[in-house]
């Protein structure tokens, strides 16, 4: 079993990255992506929320959502669930870590509505994950979007130095080079079958 | 034939369907399909709405209590100040961003309502209202060049191609100018600066646009010459030379460098130049901006932000024919017998304004050259002007 938890985690990290797999989350990952500081601010942010929504998920979705047929709600549901708790930590980190919101307060906004966020508790679902094998996967999409992230920061500070053609600055040159990633990162592919 | 084309295209067609039923169709997204029944159950809808309604009930409940129980009180004085700033985070009052300081200049009562520099005067007097604390009068900054050596007239020791900026440039071993303290010209500054306020002029040098500069100093932390200092606006003659070289090496390297030889110390008639380590450096607390050293200047690097220079005028109707202004004037623009009416010649005079303030009858007035010129003599529409 912990053979298949440890498949789950390198898996949604490298082989199936949400970035440069499946095409997820580009908002955030293009958003923050123009400097390393928020970046890495959004990976731990982002990386927290995912692991805590995915565990309030999967407990909501293994104890009332099965035993009551209610599968077609979960969208829905998942959707409310992590924008209840992130805007209650929103909320409670203001009061009692001011620094900590300051730092990482903006991003939690951006967060709620975020594909990632959602299709992790959604893959759990359809999986049938246990609760370890659902840890495992939030844990290895958040560092796996923690990679992207800092990979595109590092990548776009230098890039800001370069000479690119006028109709290619900005966000076009951006996505050239998150396709020439995503290139490099199909290289992990046969990595693990599973 | 057109029947057995016909049959073929609803097999091929049949087929497809049937592949997309059977195979595509679960696997369409993230999180895949959702089960599907022959016929819903009516409990299944009542769970839905009671699931969805409590959830609902139990975050809303939830939240509220969060709400209440982590409330963080702030100070209203702090959301008014924060929408008089202007906005722009440019950082120029030492604060992280404007709410930084519009939480500082509300709580604390040491930090001054003056800080925001693009805010300029109009305000730090509306802070002022809002904190209670006294509007000290703002003194406007705004960013200078110190270096005249475009591409044109000074020296390259080497041709560089790399990457066209100036942080860049400076790694090819300190850059491809000739002189160490001047401006590269790849534009650094004028990338950094928030407000567009910098472009590049042909010759390859950052032109400062003072209604859009508010000296936030972006400019000044970018340019890796140190080349750009903030200065008080007013202040609008400057040594536009920052090279401690020896005269006879920045002569070599640039015709516009500044070769301190002195003549401006001599010429200043307040005494407010001094050199130092190779560099005539304008002591601005003492300057009174005549522009004198701007003409003596043997390489023009002293500079005159004053684009038209208001020239002095004698009112006849006060002269009383003193002679104050006559033996004041340091270039000699002025002449008449004494207790007689005196002129000034307005091709020499230069605008330095020294007579203005000598005159005990009050009778010398500054006005605008160019109105000057087209009229001959001043109109009635002539007012003095301010610098």
């Amino acid at each position: 079993m912990w053979q298949h938890v440890l498949t789950i985690f390198i898996a949604s990290a490298l082989i199936n990255n949400f970035v440069f797999a499946r095409y997820l989350g580009l908002c955030i990952f293009f958003g923050v992506t123009k400097r390393m500081e928020t970046a890495v601010g959004m990976s731990f942010t982002f990386t927290a929320v995912m692991l805590i929504g995915a565990a309030l998920n999967w407990v909501i979705y293994e104890y009332v959502m099965i035993p009551y047929h209610l599968g077609f709600l979960k969208i829905v549901i998942f959707i409310g669930v992590v924008a209840a708790f992130v805007q209650a930590a929103d909320t409670i980190m203001k009061k009692v870590a001011p620094t900590l919101y300051y730092k990482l307060g903006i991003y939690l906004a951006l967060i709620v509505t975020n594909c990632i966020i959602l299709a992790v508790p959604l893959i759990n679902a359809e999986e049938h994950y246990s609760l370890f094998e659902s840890m495992a996967l939030a844990l290895g999409s958040g560092l796996g979007f923690s990679l992207a992230l800092i990979i595109m920061a590092s990548i776009r500070e230098k890039l800001e130095l370069a000479d690119v053609p006028k109709s290619f600055q900005g966000l076009p040159i951006s996505f050239v080079l998150t396709g020439l990633i995503a290139l490099a990162f199909l290289g992990f592919s046969g990595m693990i079958t599973l | 034939m057109y029947e057995q084309l016909s049959t073929l295209l609803i097999q091929i067609l049949s087929q497809a369907v049937n592949i997309f039923a059977n195979k595509l169709v679960p696997m369409v997204g993230v999180g895949g399909s959702v089960e599907t029944l022959e016929k819903v159950p009516w409990e299944y809808v009542v769970f839905g709405l009671v699931v969805l309604a409590a959830l609902g009930i139990v975050f809303g409940v939830a939240l509220a209590i969060v709400a209440a129980r982590f409330v963080v009180k702030t100070d209203p004085k702090v959301d008014q100040v924060r929408e008089t700033l202007p906005g722009a985070n440019c950082g120029a009052c030492g604060f992280a961003g404007c709410m930084g300081y519009a939480e500082a200049v509300a709580g604390n009562p040491d930090v001054a309502v003056s800080l925001c520099a693009p805010g300029k005067s109009a305000v730090a007097e509306k802070i002022a209202v809002i904190t209670g604390k006294k509007a000290e009068k703002v003194d406007p900054k705004i960013a200078r060049v110190f270096c005249q050596g475009g591409t044109s007239l000074s020296q390259r020791k080497f041709i560089y191609t790399g990457v066209q900026d100036c942080t860049a440039a400076m790694l090819a071993a300190g850059g491809d100018k000739s002189c160490e303290y001047g401006c590269l010209g790849y534009g650094t500054c004028m990338r950094a600066c928030p407000f567009g306020a910098i472009t590049m002029s042909a010759d390859n040098l950052p032109v400062i646009h003072p209604d859009k500069c508010t000296a936030c100093g972006k400019c000044v932390a970018a340019c890796p010459k140190q080349v750009i200092e903030l200065a008080l606006a007013s202040k609008a003659v400057v040594i536009s030379c920052h090279s401690r070289d020896k005269g006879v090496d920045t002569k070599k390297k640039c015709q516009v460098g500044c070769i301190a030889c002195g003549i401006c110390v001599r010429t200043c008639p307040v005494d407010a130049i001094k050199i130092d380590n190779n560099l005539a450096r304008i002591d601005h607390g003492k300057c009174i901006v005549c522009g004198l050293c701007v003409r003596k200047c043997p390489t023009n690097a002293i500079r005159d932000y004053i684009p038209a220079r208001p020239r002095a005028y004698i009112d006849p109707a006060k002269c009383a024919g003193i002679d104050v202004c006559e033996k004041v004037c340091p270039v000699s623009a002025i002449s008449g017998e004494l207790r007689s009416v005196h002129v000034v010649d307005q091709d020499k005079c230069i605008g330095c304004r020294m007579c203005e303030s000598r005159c005990p009858k009050k009778a010398i007035t500054m006005v605008e050259t160019a109105a000057h010129a087209v009229a001959g003599k001043p109109a009635k529409a002539l007012e003095p002007v301010a610098v």
